[in-house]
């Protein structure tokens, strides 16, 4: 008995408090990859098995990216891959390319997210834009042609999966891709799709963007583990919504200041709920999310309406990634005691 | 604003549920004593303040009961001997709290645990009839101090100042500290006499109001003090949320008063006073026995003790005794004198002794060392601060040193209730980094 108490040398002294919460970063980034999985699939069913090869691609590309970087800086390795916010990345690029994009754009897309928009900046917890959005971002800016005209026809239905592992089209339909690109193009004489088509993803568009009904579920998976919180897609979404209501348009397609058709078609709910809700890119506070997520909402919808781009999602957030800092100082926590009382 | 579900218990607005309870491995122990320490080691500092003088020396024989310690200054608290015996030495001795050393009576017990004269004398026919200023001098010369584990002496804290009054006591039986069960085994055992010690110090304060708050796992306290205090309708009993740290006096006077005051504030700002059941019960023991704070109880607990246990100790008693008691474990690498959340980590276990201020001995195997991560910014921290603070900037602060920074940022308004550490899935040790800038700054402050 005494032997035991005296040998007490192993005791740990170490500050207050001495319990942690289970919450960890590998558990929010694994479970992010987790909610992603209906989106990737949803993918793979409207644009064939290639999107999961594009996918594929990006993580490698990304976790590679990332042990190279580390090795370079010195940092332990195994621990930061296995807390998964490498696969988030290459997961959440993959998702914004065209599903028939040529193979060494995520693979140069991931390297420059991790080594340039993370690591340059020190790595998880200190790079100021959303790593995947900027990577977007900059691939759209160097490879203009082949990230504008690459989009894959739609294959519809399980049985024409087999075929879109091609890269060419097995029915040659490539001539107007363009023009498919996206539910949200401008140009006279783009088709205009049913909000059920738009749900459901059955429609051109980025691999992980077109199924609203696979997003919601990711994000609501993600809401009730509160690693988002609710507030910020619900005012992303909803200030677009808005906005689309009241702004005068320029375009006339059909949908021009149909709201639900503007919510529902481009990037909005994966920008909404996986890239707006990026921890380490939006501010901290209650106040300074809602105005992050209204300010992504009024920027996504002016670019939509009165820039060349069809959408705005991607470089909406990116600007608000941009303006965290800022709003992060102006709204920082009431102290306790001070000011109205807290509810 | 319009709140759709109004929940009926009483809380405040941020705060942690943690995982781990452990009460249950002690709220259904009956309290015990255990046998006389063979040696005690009577601190002069068991509380917020200045030390108190020794007025003994070595070689002297004391009683229990004794005045070892005479309080200096106003903030500061009376000592006694807490067995009879003879005093062996006094000297400086590590202290459990500061880790420092500070002077200490070390007592040999002769085993008599005889009173000292004019302690523990046959109680005044109706404590009714004791005037305010009386009660105050009985607690201030029983060197009663605040038992819930801040150790302010309570006489100071029951002569506000001249400009400030008082209308409301809030007596705190919430327990929010995960393992401890001291506060809640003593409510169910002496209802009566803590009750009693409520009513002497609001006669001594001259509040007409007072109000108790338990937290929700703690029903059977509730039901038992509704039903004594049916017949006092100036003192109300309210549920809490059962959430930490409901039991900190700022976040009880919210609870149950809805009355702000900032961080470093005390609770005489919005007109309250704040005693933990504890120290009520230790208010009635002196008022009406004269008996000196000598014991306290204690709940030893963990997974490193094999009878976890709340016990009636002495003050001064060795640890290591405590856990001889309740049956230390092998592989024990972390024991905490506290609960979990603010407890404090005890390097040598051979040396470390009782306090007024020591509520609980946790005793843990498992303890891990946790690798920390730079902040993910996901906001846990912020949303869980009872206060108000961004505890994320802060400690980026903190651990660059930038001290001016976070001095605006308020660094100086933080309680240290971990909250935000508990949190945080970095885990960060953002207490620590708090701690330490506190110290560097009023270390600075000291030379300028």
């Amino acid at each position: 008995m005494s032997n035991q108490i005296q040998g007490n040398t192993a005791l740990i002294v170490s500050t207050s408090p001495h319990i942690r919460d289970a919450e960890s970063i590998p558990r929010i980034m694994w479970s992010v990859v987790f909610s992603l999985i209906p989106a990737g699939i949803a993918g793979i069913f409207t644009f064939g098995y290639y999107s999961l090869y594009v996918v594929f691609l990006s993580c490698v590309a990304a976790v590679v990216s990332e042990i190279f970087i580390l090795l370079l800086r010195k940092q332990p390795v195994v621990n930061t891959i296995k807390d998964g916010s490498a696969v988030v990345t290459g997961i959440l690029l993959a998702y914004t390319l065209p599903p028939g994009v040529s193979w060494y754009i995520p693979v140069v897309g991931s390297f420059f997210a991790i080594a340039v928009v993370k690591h340059a900046f020190g790595g998880l917890g200190n790079n100021i834009w959303n790593p995947a959005l900027a990577a977007r971002a900059f691939l759209q800016v160097a490879y203009p042609a082949v990230i504008n005209s690459d989009w894959r026809v739609l294959q519809h239905g399980i049985g024409n999966l087999v075929h879109s592992i091609v890269r060419i089209d097995p029915e040659g339909k490539l001539v107007d891709a363009i023009t498919r690109a996206t539910p949200l193009a401008k140009e006279a004489g783009a088709e205009t799709y049913l909000l059920t088509q738009l749900l459901m993803g059955n429609v051109p568009g980025c691999i992980g963007e077109t199924s609203v009904i696979a997003l919601l579920a990711g994000g609501a998976y993600l809401i009730y583990k509160r690693y988002v919180k609710w507030y910020v897609p619900v005012c992303y979404i909803a200030t677009v919504f808005v906005f689309v209501l009241i702004l005068p348009p320029r375009v006339t397609t059909p949908w021009a200041n149909d709201p639900f058709y503007h919510i529902c078609a481009g990037g909005l709910f994966l920008g909404a709920f996986f890239m707006a809700t990026d921890m380490v890119t939006s501010p901290l506070t209650k106040r300074g999310l809602v105005i992050f997520a209204v300010g992504a909402g009024v920027l996504t919808a002016l670019i939509r309406f009165y820039s060349g781009y069809p959408e705005g999602v991607c470089y909406s957030i990116l600007l608000m990634n941009t303006a965290t800092p800022l709003i992060d100082r102006y709204t920082k926590p009431r102290l306790y005691g001070t000011g109205e009382k807290r509810v | 604003m319009i709140t759709l579900v109004k929940s009926k218990l009483k809380t405040f607005a941020g705060g942690i549920h943690p995982d781990e309870d452990g009460k249950v491995l002690t709220r259904d122990k009956k309290e015990v004593s255990i046998p006389l320490p063979r040696t005690v080691y009577v601190f002069m500092s068991q509380h917020i303040g200045a030390p108190a003088k020794p007025v003994v020396k070595k070689g002297d024989i004391v009683k229990k009961g004794q005045l070892i310690g005479d309080a200096q200054g106003f903030i500061s608290a009376n000592v006694h001997a807490s067995v009879s015996g003879k005093v062996i030495d006094v000297v400086p001795w590590p202290h459990p709290v500061t880790g420092v050393k500070s002077p200490a009576v070390i007592i040999e017990n002769a085993g008599d645990d005889s009173w000292t004269e004019g302690a523990n004398v046959a109680p005044d026919s109706d404590i009714n009839l004791i005037t305010p200023n009386e009660i105050r001098q009985r607690i201030q010369s029983a060197g009663i101090v605040g038992l819930g584990g801040a150790t302010f002496p309570t006489h100071v804290k029951l002569t506000p100042p001249k400009d400030k009054t008082i209308d409301t006591v809030v007596m705190n039986g919430a327990e929010c500290e995960p393992y401890l069960t001291c506060d809640y085994r003593l409510m169910l055992d002496k209802p009566h006499e803590i009750i009693q010690g409520l009513k002497l110090v609001m006669k001594c304060t001259g509040c007409k109001k007072a109000h108790i708050g338990v937290e929700e796992n703690k029903t059977d306290v509730y039901a038992l003090f509704k039903d004594l205090l049916s017949n006092d309708p100036q003192i109300k009993i309210d549920l809490m949320e059962v959430k930490y740290p409901q039991g900190a006096e700022h976040q009880l006077i919210k609870a149950l008063l809805n009355r702000e005051f900032k961080p470093t504030q005390l609770p005489l700002e919005v007109g309250a006073i704040v005693i933990n059941v504890g120290t009520a019960f230790a208010v009635y023991e002196a008022v009406k026995f004269r008996r000196p704070l000598i014991e306290r109880l204690v709940t030893v607990t963990g997974d490193g003790v094999e009878n976890p246990q709340n016990f009636w100790v002495r003050l001064g008693t060795p640890v290591k005794q405590l856990l001889e008691e309740a049956k230390i474990a092998a592989n024990v690498n972390k024991i905490i004198f506290g609960g979990p959340m603010m407890g404090i980590a005890q390097g040598n276990i051979d040396t470390a002794v009782t306090i007024k201020g020591t509520g609980g001995i946790l005793v843990l195997r498992g303890a891990q060392k946790w690798e920390s991560h730079a902040c993910i910014r996901c906001g846990r921290c912020v949303d869980s601060c009872p206060y108000g603070l961004n505890p994320s900037e802060l400690s980026i602060l903190c651990e660059a040193k930038e001290f001016s920074l976070a001095l605006e940022n308020n660094v100086m308004e933080c309680k240290e209730c971990g909250c935000c550490s508990y949190i945080c899935p970095a885990k960060r040790p953002i207490v620590h980094s708090i701690k330490f800038a506190k110290a560097e700054i009023v270390k600075q402050k000291g030379k300028a």
